[in-house]
């Protein structure tokens, strides 16, 4: 597994704890029910917490806390599944979150794009993936059709300053 | 994956479709793929049935030749190896509302 | 009609590019079926029985003659010389191959044409109605909303990995021929007292499995806000709609299980953030825009008595025939519009060969604006005709074997591909068809029985649109035996309705007996100016039960 963020692959500063393992030293990305039973705690240490959403776990569960939650990890339990899409844009666009979101589990490559359009700016991904790859997945369309998180402009407004540069020059 | 044959069937045989082209083809005995049904290799019983189907999966995975490999029930006739089954018949043929096309062609009488 | 601009241009080809990549990938071994699957499927790309099987998307059901000569030249050197036209007004090719699709994929970019999102869990064609700018009581061309849904659609990053996939119809006028009420997102385009654009959005109808009219969720979604309500409405399904079970995944499962009421509610609290942020709201100057390309063609004045076009239906009866089955009248004065019946008696419906093809564009070239529709029920149309040009047009299409004069009548029959064809399918439907036509073969007999809609699947998936058939018959296999089930009085209309089982199934032997029986029946019973759904929705299933199992 390696980590791609904010388009460079880097060295993972997190680590994922299961809900019976002890909480090792660092930044830890936890459960939504373990930060639902250990919240306190995990504030307490005074190291950046995460936590981790499944599938029809959906943002609202943590709204309130997003403002002391460092990351959020989206998980996808099958490329098909793709609630996560949706959560990490609520979390961007609803609830205004500026931490880390991560996407976890089974991923293709050929998602990278939506992945990163929908406001993920990390992704954890297979040991295949090399640099050229992601850049080649992101790159594979120049202008979308929508508004979406990640700013790119959409072609209607494109279009639109196309038009006005063509009134002004003509 | 499709699964078209009677439990209890005593003669099977292994089809697939061709990764590159998608044409239906049968597993013979030198390990080949052949368009034409005559020249599949026929299995009797279960046993033999799992083995030769076991021998057409590796061209689907590792040997990425063909795809959706599977066991069908055949009758040995003396107008040869028929499909059992009104499916396998349209596979081995081609279309019944276009028999010019496929390779009923070069099949006389497959649709009765 | 919409033209592409260098935005469209270069989505498609980098589109076009990717999918070669893939291919590549695929046909090396570097990807696996599994991983190349859902690739493939947002390309059209399926594996059917005999070989792979490629949908080419016809946006809202529009062509011009330039796309229609092009896909009649890839049928000719991609596959077999032959089309199959959709109940969702797309195209299918039933013989290409894998590793020639990027080729093909190629010459339809050229042309401004792709096959993307025509399968997967996605949003889909958009599809409309074939009369669109020529009936007379639209509201607005039902096409530039559509083309907007259609680039809103594209490539959507937070819905392509939906939990089915998802079909939206548009309708802009009062007789629904885009049967939005069995769509997962329905919208009827109406104007306020103020004159104002809004719509109507229905939501959660299906076929299938589970047959389920839509639920109206949106009164007068005005037309800034759509893209917003429609965004909202994805965004509901994608998190809510089940994951555990590809059978119960469609939205219309998730309208049925939480209600109309709740669905609305989650929809409206949606709407409403996604509308505060502002992002979604659709600009005047676009729908401006977009508006220009559905302008109406150059018509000219003309009376609208035809006085040569009288001369010559008094003179040839079957020219009579065509003009009184196939030919329906046109908003502009001196024009019709002509639907191209691709249901030659004993032929497979809505097929179309690459000549045909070929004709068609031809004759709308020179006598329809190069432009030609594709109806969902699986035929052609021409939707601006001059009058005095009909008996030319007429000869034309006779000379290619397009001028069958059924459209509406019993012979005039929608089926999928069934068994002769698709991996999924229980029974032939195809030859069903057929058969039925060849019964009912004489033109007196049809007229006499006037409209009666039979639609015929092949399996379950009801892509024959069998549930919503005046007379629906349902392919299944018992016992690896074909055997018929019929439903009557289905509707897919603004008066939608899902037809009733009326026994037990028929053999392939006795089905064509039975719609016989059934038409008999009708015959019988019915009153004066009642078409068979009138008379079936008067007196119910009993009789029909009644003479079909009476030897029983």
């Amino acid at each position: 597994m390696q980590l791609i963020k904010n388009g460079k692959f880097v060295a993972d500063e997190w680590k994922h704890v299961a809900d019976d393992e002890a909480l090792p030293e660092g930044a830890v990305i936890v459960s939504l029910q373990r930060w639902q039973k250990e919240q306190n705690l995990l504030l307490s240490r005074g190291t950046p917490v995460g936590v981790q959403l499944k599938s029809g776990e959906e943002p609202s569960l943590i709204a309130e806390h997003l403002d002391r939650l460092a990351l959020v990890a989206l998980e996808f339990p099958v490329y098909r599944n793709g609630r996560a899409f949706s959560y990490a844009r609520l979390l961007r666009e609803r609830y205004d979150y500026k931490g880390e979101v991560r996407a976890v589990g089974a991923v293709l490559r050929d998602q990278f794009y939506f992945l990163v359009r929908c406001g993920f700016d990390a992704l954890e991904v297979r040991d295949e993936i090399t640099p050229e790859i992601f850049a080649e997945s992101i790159g594979t369309f120049t202008h979308p059709y929508q508004t979406s998180t990640d700013g790119t402009e959409p072609v209607m407004s494109l279009r639109q300053r196309l038009a006005a540069q063509a009134r002004k020059a003509g | 994956m499709a699964q078209h044959t009677r439990k209890g069937a005593q003669f099977q045989a292994v089809t697939a479709n061709r990764l590159a082209d998608g044409v239906v083809v049968y597993l013979t005995p030198e390990n080949g793929w052949s368009e034409s049904l005559q020249h599949a290799e026929v299995a009797e019983g279960k046993e033999a049935g799992e083995a030769l189907l076991a021998r057409g999966q590796q061209f689907f995975e590792p040997g990425n030749l063909v795809l959706d490999v599977y066991l069908f029930e055949v009758e040995k006739t003396d107008n040869g190896i028929r499909a059992s089954s009104v499916r396998e018949t349209i596979r081995q043929a081609g279309p019944t509302v276009r028999r010019d096309l496929g390779k009923q062609a070069e099949l006389a009488g497959v649709h009765e | 009609m919409y033209r592409y601009d260098e935005f469209d241009h270069r989505l498609v080809t980098e589109r076009v590019e990717q999918f070669r990549g893939q291919v590549a990938r695929r046909l090396s071994g570097e990807l696996s079926e599994d991983e190349f699957k859902p690739l493939r499927l947002m390309n059209g790309v399926y594996l059917q029985l005999h070989a792979y099987m490629l949908r080419i998307a016809v946006p809202y059901g529009t062509l011009s003659s330039r796309q229609l000569h092009k896909l009649a030249d890839i049928a000719r050197k991609y596959d077999k010389g032959y089309g199959h036209f959709t109940t969702r007004q797309n195209l299918q090719l039933n013989w290409p191959a894998l590793k020639d699709i990027p080729a093909l994929l190629d010459e339809l970019a050229s042309v401004e044409m792709h096959c993307i999102q025509t399968s997967g869990n996605c949003i889909r064609n958009v599809t409309s109605d074939h009369y669109a700018g020529a009936a007379s009581d639209e509201v607005e061309d039902p096409r530039i909303i559509s083309e907007i849904i259609r680039q809103w659609s594209t490539f959507h990053p937070e819905f392509s990995f939906l939990p089915r996939k998802f079909k939206i119809a548009v309708c802009a006028t009062k007789n629904d021929r885009a049967a939005i009420k069995v769509h997962d997102i329905g919208i009827q385009i109406l104007k306020n007292a103020a004159g104002e654009i809004g719509y109507e959005v229905w939501v959660g109808g299906g076929l299938g499995r589970t047959p389920i009219i839509g639920k109206k969720i949106g009164d007068f979604i005005r037309r800034e806000d759509l893209l917003a309500y429609l965004e909202a409405t994805l965004r509901v399904y994608n998190m809510q709609g089940r994951r555990d079970n590809a059978y119960k995944a469609r939205i219309k499962i998730l309208v049925h299980e939480i209600g109309t009421e709740e669905m609305k509610r989650l929809v409206e609290e949606e709407f409403a953030a996604v509308k505060a942020r502002g992002a979604l709201q659709l600009p005047d100057a676009e729908v401006e825009r977009i508006k220009t390309y559905f302008a109406a063609p150059a018509f000219e004045t003309l009376p609208d008595a035809t006085p040569e076009l009288d001369a010559a239906i008094a003179r040839e009866p079957a020219f009579a025939d065509w003009v009184k089955a196939n030919v329906t009248a046109h908003r502009v004065p001196g024009y019709a519009i002509v639907n191209v019946s691709l249901k030659p008696i004993g032929k497979p419906p809505g097929d179309a060969t690459s000549d045909q093809m070929d004709a068609v564009a031809d004759i709308a070239e020179k006598y329809a604006f190069s432009e030609i529709r594709v109806a969902h029920e699986q035929n052609l149309c021409l939707a601006h005709v001059r009058k005095k040009d009909l008996y030319a047009v007429w000869q034309a299409l006779s000379a290619a074997d397009l001028a069958t004069a059924n459209v509406g009548l019993i012979t005039d029959q929608i089926a999928c591909p069934g068994l002769d064809y698709c991996n999924l399918a229980n029974a032939r439907s195809i030859s069903v068809a057929e058969r039925i036509s060849e019964r009912f073969a004489d033109l007196k007999l049809q007229h006499e029985i006037g409209r009666l809609h039979i639609n015929t699947s092949g399996c379950i998936n009801a892509c024959g649109h069998h549930h919503v058939g005046h007379i629906g018959i349902l392919g299944v296999d018992k016992k690896g035996v074909e055997y018929y089930q019929v439903t009557l009085g289905g509707a897919a209309d603004e008066t939608a309705t899902v037809g009733d089982i009326v026994g037990p199934a028929f053999t392939e032997a006795e089905i064509v007996d039975a719609v016989d029986t059934i038409v008999k029946t009708y015959l019988d019973i019915r009153k004066d100016g009642e078409i068979f759904l009138d008379t079936y929705r008067r007196v119910g299933v009993q009789p029909f039960k009644e003479k079909l199992y009476a030897a029983h």
